[in-house]
């Protein structure tokens, strides 16, 4: 019996003395001090240097697009450091082009702030901010799609262009520990400044998801961040085609929204895809806008209706009825937004009759 | 023993322990890093200089641990447990060092060391020290040479894997499979430098 007491005891000891020996360290060798970060040659702050750039910048209310929350594993985090980055880190190298490399962009989460920093962030990024909100409206849109409606609190109002999302955070809750974000494009109109529709579908297992769908009621507060992204309309006049599946339906309402606001009246042919009719929403929603705007026409289409669903109208893959309705695209754009094997299937379609590849714009769900 | 006859058992060790007992080539101790990151050369060197750094020092603290304290205690039984908790708080400490006066080396070295931590090699070094019951000097040689023994084995694996690139392995061969059986292919090789020290 004595010998376990003092045996464990000892063990403890020499665990306790090593782990001690591990915090001094900690304190004394890995303190970097304080250190002075300048975004843009203009603004400056100082912040506790042995911390990686990306979390630094959110506590300044600098919200850089982050979808994995600093694991270096999504690869949007990317900013470029003039001064004081250090050498680019294995971890950075499979998310970064050699032209990227070359003009110092790095990944901000995998940078531990040692020196003194100079950054540059594009300016839109400087316009992000974080809203609180409260959600206001949950609403069937399909058997696994939700729309969300949050207003603004604080700050009241968002500016932002048609097509751009915002990052929801995704409180922790019984099953994922952690916080996370998760980017949604906005469905809202724009002339509505203090709302934020959200099109939101349900993914197995999807840890921002199920807390939508399964812990998200009406009336509760929540954050984003944002806007994000720039899928948006071209300045051109050129006529245009919209492809899009299940929740990639989101940044159109928007759009559509604006171009109804703005009067524009370029040629729009809408394809929106299912699988079954049931997979199909807002289709009276998109009724209201062909009859609005003069140049729109939406054209839903299904794979194959389940036994029972009556379904007038087209059938097939959404590329082709693309393909059926058109002969020659040279002189269109192409505006994607859903799966990314949708999209690059529909890209080969597009280019393939003629578009130009420059012309094809897309916002991929990763 | 003398401390020349020491010195000159300490260089046999070595020797041995790089050629005629390669700790992976024999007793086939960290074979997880050894098959996931023996595709590049460079990385391989990588990951074996900082073997042959871990090796040697754990060795060395490992044994103060084991004959200034567990031994006189009578508490040789709690070595595993004193051995683990040795090595996992110095590559800590390693790190924090390195991460904080040498990026280029941490750049290098540093993304290595966390998956040391776990290679049963290291740990397996300080128990053949106490197994075999080397002295203090001896086995500075013997973490040494075990050291630079796995590195000869990686860098040699990633080598012959660099070469067999172009080769078209079956499909239920590539990758681990065809590595294991390079690993046997090596370690009968290996078997001819017994005789060198008989």
């Amino acid at each position: 019996m004595g010998l376990v007491a003092i045996s464990v005891l000892i063990v403890s000891l020499l665990a306790a003395g090593l782990a001690l020996l591990l915090v001094v360290a900690e304190r004394f060798i890995a303190n970097y001090g304080s250190c002075e970060i300048e975004i843009n040659k203009d603004k400056k702050f100082t912040v506790e240097g042995g911390q990686p750039l990306l979390s630094m910048l959110v506590n300044e209310k600098i919200f850089i697009p982050s979808a994995c929350g600093g694991r270096g594993t999504c690869g949007y985090c990317k900013v470029k450091v003039t001064e004081g980055g250090g050498l680019i880190l294995p971890t950075e190298t499979p998310f970064l082009t050699k032209q990227e490399q070359e003009e110092g962009i790095r990944l901000s989460c995998q940078i531990k702030i040692r020196n003194n920093l100079k950054i540059e962030i594009p300016q839109e990024l400087l316009r992000v901010k974080e809203y609180q909100c409260i959600c206001t409206r949950i609403e069937d849109l399909t058997y696994d799609m939700k729309r969300f409606r949050f207003e603004l609190k604080n700050p009241p109002q968002i500016e932002y262009i048609p097509g751009q999302y915002m990052q929801l955070l995704c409180p922790p809750y019984k099953g994922s520990p952690e916080e996370v974000y998760r980017a949604y494009s906005i469905a809202s109109d724009p002339a509505q400044k203090h709302i934020v529709d959200l099109i939101i579908r349900r993914v197995s297992n999807g840890i921002c998801t199920t807390w939508c769908f399964e812990y998200l009621k009406e009336g509760d507060s929540v954050r984003m961040n944002g806007p994000y992204g720039d899928f948006r309309l071209s300045d051109s006049d050129a006529p245009m085609v919209f492809v899009a599946g299940g929740s990639g339906m989101a940044p159109f309402v928007s759009i559509l929204h604006h171009m109804e606001h703005t009067g524009n009246s370029r040629k729009v042919k809408y394809f929106y895809g299912g699988n079954q009719v049931r997979d199909l929403c807002l289709d009276e929603e998109m009724k209201r806008f062909e009859k609005a705007l003069a140049g729109f026409e939406y054209i839903p289409v299904v794979v194959e209706p389940a036994q029972g669903e009556s379904w007038e109208g087209q059938r097939g893959l959404v590329t082709e009825a693309v393909q059926r309705a058109y002969s020659d695209l040279s002189g269109h754009e192409g505006y994607l937004c859903g799966s990314p094997g949708m999209i690059d299937a529909a890209t080969k379609v597009l280019t393939a009759m003629g578009m130009n590849k420059e012309r094809v714009y897309y916002d991929k769900f990763a | 023993m003398s401390i020349n006859q020491e010195l000159w058992t300490a260089l046999v060790v070595c020797f041995s322990a790089v050629f005629t007992q390669n700790i992976l080539l024999t007793t086939f101790l960290g074979m997880c890093p050894f098959t996931s990151v023996s595709r590049e050369v460079k990385t391989a060197i990588g990951l074996g200089a900082a073997v042959v750094f871990v090796m040697t020092c754990t060795t060395i603290l490992n044994w103060m641990a084991y004959h200034w304290i567990l031994a006189p205690l009578g508490l040789e039984f709690y070595r595993f447990i004193l051995f683990i908790i040795i090595i996992a708080a110095f590559v800590q400490f390693v790190e924090m060092v390195i991460d904080r006066y040498s990026p280029k080396l941490y750049q290098n070295l540093g993304i290595f060391l966390p998956l040391i931590t776990v290679n049963c090699a290291i740990l397996g070094a300080s128990l053949f020290m106490v197994i075999r019951d080397y002295t203090l000097i001896v086995t500075v040689g013997w973490g040494f040479g075990a050291g630079l023994g796995w590195l000869l084995a990686i860098l040699a694996m990633a080598g012959i894997r660099q070469k067999l690139n172009p080769a078209r392995i079956p499909a239920g061969l590539q990758g681990p499979g065809i590595t294991l059986i390079i690993a046997g292919l090596m370690a009968l090789a290996f078997i001819g430098f017994t005789g060198v020290l008989g």
